[in-house]
């Protein structure tokens, strides 16, 4: 049995370390986990993302006080009672729509730079895949917090979202009636949206983000030339206090004062948005009650859904839907589709540094045409940016595969 | 672990699994339960409508199952272009032919706008297009307008209900269940 000391006075340090290990807890998981030092700010982003989600469940949870899902009461809860009554509730709320926007543009520089400097490869896979799971988690979190309001884009985007599910030409429409639980988007399907964004999927984020970080423990952080290097020789340097020949520095508090920093200048453009310029995340067409028996004039997504919809819209029914199902999971498959042996920056990997730059830009191509109606020129450009985004998966397997050994 | 309990833990162990596995199947047959549409909400399905009123040409809007149902009853002028494949979608009642259909586009669910000058739908969503009798005539949409369950009643229709006429669109593939 352990040794406990009966002396120990309750909840001093000694008495603390007897029976929760503190000393070796904040060994393992801060002052002892180490982080390379040949980064630049970008590696601040999931730190970033962190801070950013505890901004949104604080919003959150003042939200939750007034909210009503009920579809006679949500609309004036959230556009009267939040926003004119609650003290400070128009704070919660522009909080609330610019972080939940912000967090998307954030996760992409993340998954971006993830992709740039091959972070996915050579035992970093999981970290890969949790956070492609987070990327649907906050995906499905966005979505259901976007039907709350009840405004005529909650209601038609839940209309023409849950008709995905009817599979095109399967016509599976049990399928969708049953996830709304009624014919149309109703009480039941407000109900169990919200359950899903204030519960379940909160919970399952929370989870991924501990899994995601579990597996960045043991491969560690790559670095901006994906110098593979002996982290327990580097760690030793560090610890004797030979501080500059060590390539590594602490969490905390070294990489941690460096994250700070970086979200200091996040935090200002941040507050910027919501103090300023909030009306960017609350489209002027939701501020109409829900209505079933009137569309809007066009119906889109927020702008992080923008690509894929874009990816959906140019096909007809069931080669849209299996584009749009190719799109969703194609990311998943990089560590696995990337057959080339090197850990390095996309510069310095022959044909892959143009199919990055490719991809962003195709993404970004995707996103613009996704908001135009689909007409004319924009309907052509998006039908060839939709394709182009096909052609580079498949060409990715192959340029990567004739990669030279760095 | 001893080899002579071996026999008696792969029991105990295989026992506890598997009431475990028929708890959780139980489980989850009772979420998948509570998910689907309540009894209350499939006993509003049922929507009476008087036909007797309508006007020639001018596109009426009702509800059933919160779902906008498109009535037009047809003109002559409309009933010299229909084709005989597109007058089997027409509900024949009285001698008047009315189109009666669910106005949601069946691409991805948007409502149709009925256009009089050129006597058809436009969905403004993809650009989907319909003629008088909804029929689809360009694309994205993969098929005309369904056609709810309905049952005729004199000059009533009961939409929720399946009568023959019905019955017989649904065999002949005029129109998907709905």
């Amino acid at each position: 049995m352990a040794h406990f000391d009966e002396n120990a006075k309750p909840f001093s340090h000694k008495w603390l370390n007897e029976r929760l290990a503190v000393d070796t807890l904040q060994r393992v998981l801060s002052t002892e986990y180490w982080i390379p030092k040949n980064i630049n700010f970008l590696w601040a982003m999931g730190m970033v993302l962190a801070a950013t989600f505890g901004l949104l469940l604080i919003s959150g949870i003042f939200l939750l006080m007034y909210y009503q899902p009920n579809v006679n009461t949500a609309f004036d809860s959230v556009n009267y009672t939040i926003m004119s009554e609650v003290g400070y509730g128009w704070l919660w709320r522009h909080i609330h729509g610019v972080g939940a926007s912000v967090v998307f543009l954030i996760i992409y520089i993340h998954m971006f730079t993830g992709i740039y400097y091959g972070s996915y490869k050579r035992g970093r896979e999981l970290i890969w895949l949790s956070g492609m799971g987070l990327f649907v988690a906050f995906s499905a979190e966005a979505f259901s917090g976007y039907m709350l309001p009840w405004g005529q884009m909650s209601y038609w985007a839940g209309m023409v979202i849950t008709n995905l599910f009817s599979g095109g030409s399967l016509h599976a429409d049990g399928l969708v009636e049953w996830i709304r639980g009624d014919y149309v988007p109703g009480q039941a399907f407000l109900n169990r949206f919200f359950m899903l964004h204030v519960l379940l999927m909160p919970l399952l984020i929370i989870g991924l983000i501990v899994l995601h970080f579990g597996t960045l423990r043991i491969p560690h952080v790559n670095n901006q030339d994906g110098e593979d290097f002996d982290f327990e020789e580097a760690a030793r340097l560090y610890k004797e206090g030979k501080v500059k020949e060590s390539k590594v520095i602490p969490f905390k508090p070294v990489f941690l004062s460096k994250d700070v920093f970086v979200m200091g200048i996040y935090f200002i453009f941040f507050f910027y948005l919501v103090f300023y310029h909030f009306e960017f995340a609350m489209d002027p067409v939701n501020f109409d009650p829900a209505n079933g028996l009137k569309t809007p004039a066009h119906i889109y997504p927020e702008w992080y859904f923008l690509w894929s919809y874009e990816i959906l819209r140019p096909f007809p029914t069931d080669p849209g839907l299996m584009a749009f199902g190719f799109a969703q999971v194609i990311f998943l498959a990089l560590p696995f589709l990337d057959r080339s042996p090197n850990v390095a920056p996309a510069s310095r990997r022959g044909l892959f540094k143009y199919w990055f730059w490719a991809m962003l830009v195709d993404m970004i191509v995707l996103t613009f045409m996704g908001k135009l109606p689909p007409e004319g020129a924009w309907s052509v450009i998006g039908l060839i940016a939709a394709l182009f985004f096909f052609v580079l998966w498949i060409a990715l397997p192959i340029i990567t595969s004739k990669e030279k050994k760095l | 672990m001893a080899n002579n309990t071996k026999g008696r833990r792969d029991f105990m162990g295989m026992a506890l699994g598997g009431f475990t596995a028929l708890g959780g199947i139980g489980a989850l047959y009772a979420a998948k339960r509570t998910w689907d549409p309540l009894p209350s909400v499939k006993a509003a399905g049922f929507t009476t409508l008087d036909l007797s009123n309508v006007p020639e040409g001018v596109l009426i809007t009702e509800k059933w199952r919160g779902k906008p149902i498109f009535i037009l009853k047809q003109t002559k002028e409309m009933m010299s272009k229909v084709t005989d494949k597109t007058k089997k979608r027409l509900l024949n009642i009285g001698g008047d032919y009315y189109m009666v259909t669910v106005g949601l586009c069946t691409h991805l669910g948007c409502i149709p706008g009925y256009v009089p000058e050129t006597q058809d739908f436009l969905c403004a969503c993809h650009g989907g297009r319909y003629d008088s009798t909804a029929e689809v005539t360009k694309a994205p949409p993969p098929r005309g307008l369904d056609i709810p369950p309905f049952k005729i009643d004199g000059k009533k229709v009961v939409l929720g209900e399946q009568g023959p006429e019905y019955k017989k669109m649904l065999e002949d593939g005029i129109t998907l269940p709905v």
